[in-house]
């Protein structure tokens, strides 16, 4: 069996998280009853003028810096052309030679390996409307028509489905943690396709296919897996790759041909007349630079080395920018990191998915999450009546200390009060005492809840402990 | 230069338009007038002239990021050839 390389690239296009389409006031939200969010602009009727969407420059700048790239200072539109109904123009304005950013790169890990993934170039462009397919005809609907894209494009640095998979989770999270786009999958704000040739070792790069309908992280994985191997097959038997612009079906896990090099597209690039160059100053650029914010990665490095989180934490705390922002401003308030990461994977996440409410939701602001942390830490409270606290403070807006205080949740820490109760469970369970004495010295577990029960949970269970054994022996 | 056929086929494909054997010697023979009066440009000397892309030296014309109302759908769809009540039709095309 012949040795082979795989070399993959990958295309990416983000909708953009603006209000206004790219070229006219319409609205970019998702869905809405079909051709609703639709103007002449858009819809491409003639003699119309559109214009730039200056978010769309400035969350395309956005993504290339925080994406290592250079920022074209002159950068133009081009129109790109094919015809095709979901384009009522009959081409797309797009950028060419001249786009807003180039060279740039993203670090990665995939099994276990760092790897750094170059990136080609970053441009804007419109997306297409929708076409839904029925019998005998097509209907077509322009609500997306218009929305702002960008295309980031890689090198072809990938070999394989894990570290293609590694480059989405990374891409995603940055773009998430810079607000440029809200990279819904299941709304196809995120969307990729898949450039792919092996050849085998030793030899030039094979030809390649290139797959599009990639709608998932997912379907990436699957779709890379299954050309690689459909190649390797054909090569194996001496057969040759055609350039081919291949279809991903993921019901059925497998591709088809969509087009062949034969009809290669021609698109006829040139400058889009309507649309002025865009010039970017130093100064411009560099606003937006001061804008980012620390990165998920930097974060994580942050949160070990610094701060002595386990990995496990800082992933799980990074996971979206708003609980990693929760989590940095509680400490900057005086918590102890390693308590604060366990009461929000904890406590916080369980009760924000019992609601099935986003992070964003959360009522807890940093300040009062501080305050209940240092209400245990002094022994005010116990650790589990913080969490009672913290299910309180999800439905009513008061500080943990005016809970504590109305609730009579304050920790017991006088030791003849616990002492009294402790007595009183020793008398009410000589079983469990016989067997503690007997050499079971985990029975005293059994006492120490019966105690905290009586108490209500408010007694200092290490107290409890302590005094439990001080009686018994 | 030259317009073959082969080069009229092209780019009938990519008009999707179907021509005729006498259409395409005729449009053969039309495009190369066409081109040849275009190439006329090509004897002037532009050593030194910067490519222009638009007629006028303005640029970063930008719009702010604000909503405006959409169009009533019957308005947009009014000029249709095909339409039902909420889209355009055309024919089946599947890629």
């Amino acid at each position: 069996m012949d040795e082979f390389k795989t070399v993959i690239g990958l295309e990416v296009h983000a909708e953009l998280d603006t209000k206004s389409k790219i070229y006219c006031g319409c609205t970019t939200e998702f869905g809405g009853e079909e051709n609703t969010h639709v103007c002449p602009i858009c819809s491409g009727m003639p003699g119309v003028l559109p214009m730039l969407n200056r978010k769309v420059v400035e969350y395309c700048v956005r993504a290339g810096l925080a994406l290592n790239c250079a920022i074209n200072p002159y950068s133009r539109q081009d129109r790109k052309h094919y015809f095709y109904p979901d384009l009522p123009k009959a081409f797309q304005t797009s950028q060419f030679d001249q786009p807003l950013c180039l060279k740039g790169y993203v670090d990665i890990v995939a099994d276990g390996q760092p790897k750094r993934i170059g990136i080609t170039r970053i441009h804007i462009e419109e997306d297409a409307g929708k076409l839904i397919h029925e019998v005998g005809q097509t209907r077509v609907d322009y609500n997306r028509c218009g929305v702002p894209l960008i295309e980031i494009v890689t090198e072809p640095d990938f070999e394989n489905s894990a570290q293609v998979h590694a480059f989405l989770e990374a891409l995603r999270e940055i773009l998430l943690y810079t607000e440029v786009s809200n990279c819904k999958m299941e709304e196809g704000s995120l969307r990729c396709d898949v450039n792919l040739s092996i050849h085998r070792v030793g030899e030039p790069f094979g030809t390649r296919t290139e797959m599009k309908n990639l709608n998932s992280f997912s379907a990436a994985v699957a779709a890379v897996q299954y050309e690689a191997q459909r190649q390797r097959r054909v090569l194996s038997a001496g057969g040759k790759i055609t350039q081919d612009t291949l279809r991903w079906d993921d019901a059925a896990g497998n591709n088809y041909v969509m087009r062949s090099k034969e009809d290669a597209d021609e698109y006829f690039y040139f400058p889009e007349p309507d649309i002025m160059p865009m010039v970017l100053s130093d100064g411009y650029i560099d606003r937006i630079r001061q804008t980012l914010p620390e990165l998920p990665a930097h974060r994580r490095e942050r949160y070990v080395s610094q701060m002595g989180l386990p990995l496990y934490d800082a992933q799980l705390l990074t996971v979206s920018k708003f609980i990693s922002d929760f989590f940095d401003q509680t400490v900057a308030a005086g918590a102890q990191p390693k308590s604060v990461s366990n009461f929000i994977m904890g406590d916080i996440m369980r009760l924000l998915n019992e609601r099935g409410w986003a992070a964003e939701k959360l009522p807890i602001s940093a300040q009062s999450m501080a305050e209940l942390l240092s209400l245990i830490e002094k022994g005010a409270i116990s650790n589990s009546m913080g969490s009672k606290v913290i299910e309180i403070m999800f439905d009513e807006a008061k500080s943990p200390t005016d809970i504590v205080q109305e609730r009579g949740m304050a920790q017991v820490s006088d030791a003849g009060a616990i002492r009294e109760m402790c007595r009183q469970v020793i008398a009410e369970n000589p079983k469990i005492v016989d067997d503690y004495k007997g050499g079971k010295v985990k029975a005293i577990t059994a006492l120490v809840g019966q105690v905290m029960k009586m108490s209500r949970g408010k007694a200092n269970p290490s107290m409890v402990n302590q005094l439990l054994e001080e009686l018994l022996n | 230069m030259t317009i073959t056929i082969e080069t009229v086929q092209h780019i009938a494909h990519l008009a999707k338009l179907q021509l005729s054997d006498t259409e395409m010697s005729r449009l053969a023979d039309e495009m190369e007038k066409i081109v040849g009066f275009a190439d006329k440009l090509g004897e002037l000397d532009i050593e030194g002239v910067k490519p222009t892309t638009h007629a006028v030296a303005v640029h970063n014309v930008l719009r702010d990021d604000e909503l405006k109302p959409s169009y009533d759908r019957g308005k947009i769809l009014q000029n249709a050839p095909e339409r039902d009540a909420a889209c355009f039709l055309v024919p089946k095309v599947v890629e």
